[in-house]
């Protein structure tokens, strides 16, 4: 997701100069056109009226911002109240996304430290093994996942067997189900950074800690911890945005009353109920959000990198 | 020595990653078992039988999944022959191009849609295609998944060049090759790897997705993912589970090509 392509290097050369505007154009033009024009034009739909067959009328209005914050009654003509509805389905996606990506790191982190930690020709395959689920069709692993978790599914079947349980648990539908599933889609995320920040870790660093007789998990805190927070980092942001917009978790395993973001907008194009500007001007402020996140990140990473 | 290694292991990190590997793995096993399920409801396991994949190819859904699937494949063997062929000249302008005022910008732009929230590109593409009045359907998906294939082509292939030094090139021009027969008979060659895996995941990334073509498909024209989609939404059912099984053989088949594909080195 984030971060974007790395900047060119060690074998960059100049040997193409002549033709680069050329050889950069198809990318500009599809880039540019079905990808950066529409997201300006989004932007545009946001600011228009909506039309009530589903599309808008273009006469400029900022009533999808307004709905978003305020609730003027049923005619509109009431005074200015704060509408909790749609603020309270953000609050909630941003809370499900945070849980997720603790989630992601109390798992990910141990297992990129251990993957880090093997020695160096098996490694590849270690990470191999974390990145093939990744590449699984998410809407098959979302659905796995509700296979899974089902009150008679395998997951309760299995605990009720070894008797850990007496009755099955009720995990789908719930806020639970949607905080694993973002996990579950998200976990290789967390993992691949933080690996590699480990991996270049110098480990001479916590030997010396240890022989200043610092404890094992004290070392860990106060030295490692240090040295690959950009990973960790890395790795929160990876699961914290693309679960803060996710549709398919929340829609398949949360149920009516676990709404997201991701399907709020969905609904407003959704046959002629919906209202495309609303949908913009919702899509915009996800949009803020992700893009202020990834700003303070890039900003960050500038400063980390002058200092050193 | 065994001091050494004592600062590095952490008791339970192995077991935490062991239960990682099952986390990932277990759902798609499971649904890989229960396809095999002779019994008729997806609770019971009533012995093992191919009906439900006999019932893909020729139960009474066979034909809307035939149709769904002809269309996943060429729509995702087409975007990523456009976006591999894009990339590979985006790559070469931006590694072999020198430096230039417009590097840092084309970078940004090329990885736009991995900053983009991909329901946001999704709404944006809808908007964009009805704003001027193009009809949604088959087309609008293929062109929509080109442009965001390109970024998943670019980083494979952009990381298999800046690996490449650029002394073959300059050998083949000292002996009189022209830039385009040093580009096409000594780089290409030499990037094959990354172009393979780039097309590979762009051709995964395309088959896989299921927002932005949910958005842009139209009434009537369905992919894969859409079609599996729709049938879920109405419960789950065991042909669903074959049908994914089979996807997810094709993903595992094509990513552990790709793996392989990269790690192996022409360049010596």
């Amino acid at each position: 997701m984030a971060g974007g392509a790395a900047s060119g290097g060690s074998a960059a050369s100049d040997t193409y100069a002549k033709a680069r505007h050329w050889l950069l154009l198809p990318s500009w033009v599809v880039v540019g056109i079905f990808v950066l024009a529409p997201v300006l034009m989004m932007m545009v739909y946001s600011f228009l009226t909506k039309e009530f067959r589903g599309g808008v009328i273009w006469e400029f209005s900022l009533s999808a911002y307004d709905q978003f914050f305020f609730d003027r009654g049923l005619f509109g003509d009431e005074p200015a109240k704060i509408d909790w509805t749609y603020i309270a389905i953000f609050w909630r996606s941003i809370w499900q996304a945070g849980a997720a990506t603790i989630l992601s790191l109390l798992i990910g982190f141990p297992t990129a430290y251990f993957i880090a930690t093997r020695p160096e020709k098996n490694r590849a395959i270690w990470v191999f093994l974390i990145t093939i689920p990744y590449w699984v069709n998410l809407l098959i692993r979302t659905v796995s996942m509700k296979f899974l978790l089902r009150d008679q599914g395998p997951l309760n079947d299995f605990l009720v067997n070894i008797g850990l349980i007496d009755t099955p648990l009720h995990i789908i539908n719930t806020n639970l189900a949607v905080q694993l599933g973002l996990f579950y889609s998200y976990l290789p995320f967390m993992v691949l950074p933080i690996y590699a920040s480990v991996e270049r870790y110098n480990f001479a660093l916590s030997e010396a800690a240890a022989d200043l007789y610092a404890t094992k998990w004290v070392t860990l805190r106060r030295i490692l911890l240090p040295a690959v927070k950009p990973g960790v980092i890395a790795g929160c942001i990876l699961v914290f945005v693309p679960s803060l917009g996710a549709f398919l978790a929340p829609d398949l395993l949360g149920g009516a009353k676990n709404f997201m973001i991701g399907s709020l907008i969905e609904e407003q194009f959704k046959g002629n109920a919906g209202n495309w500007p609303f949908g913009a001007a919702i899509s915009m402020i996800l949009l803020t959000m992700v893009l202020t996140i990834l700003l303070i990140y890039a900003r960050q990473q500038r400063q980390a990198e002058d200092l050193s | 020595m065994s001091a050494k290694t004592d600062v590095k292991t952490f008791f339970g990190f192995k077991g935490i990653t062991l239960l990682c590997l099952v986390i990932l793995y277990a759902p798609l096993i499971v649904v890989t078992l229960y396809s095999f399920n002779a019994s008729k409801s997806i609770t019971v396991w009533e012995g093992l039988s191919f009906h439900w994949y006999l019932d893909v190819f020729v139960g009474p859904e066979s034909a809307k999944f035939k149709q769904a699937a002809l269309n996943s494949f060429v729509i995702a063997i087409v975007a990523a022959t456009l976006s591999t062929a894009i990339a590979t000249a985006a790559a070469t302008a931006i590694v072999r191009g020198g430096k230039f005022r417009l590097r840092t910008a084309s970078l940004g732009l090329i990885s736009l849609p991995l900053m983009v929230p991909e329901i946001v590109t999704a709404v944006a593409t809808l908007i964009f295609f009805n704003s001027i009045g193009f009809t949604r359907g088959f087309l609008t998906i293929l062109v929509a998944h080109t442009a965001f294939c390109i970024p998943f082509a670019y980083l494979p292939i952009q990381a298999r060049m800046q690996g490449i030094e650029d002394t073959y090139e300059q050998a083949a021009m000292d002996l009189y090759a022209t830039k385009t027969q040093a580009f096409r008979r000594v780089l290409l060659p030499l990037m094959m790897p990354g172009i393979v895996s780039g097309f590979l995941l762009a051709f995964i990334v395309s088959l896989d997705d299921f927002i932005i073509t949910n958005f842009v498909k139209g009434a009537g024209v369905e992919t894969l993912p859409t079609a599996i989609f729709g049938s879920v939404k109405q419960g789950l059912k065991p042909n669903i589970m074959a049908i994914s099984t089979m996807l997810l053989a094709v993903s595992i088949m094509m990513v552990t090509i790709s793996y392989f594909v990269s790690k192996s080195d022409n360049t010596k």
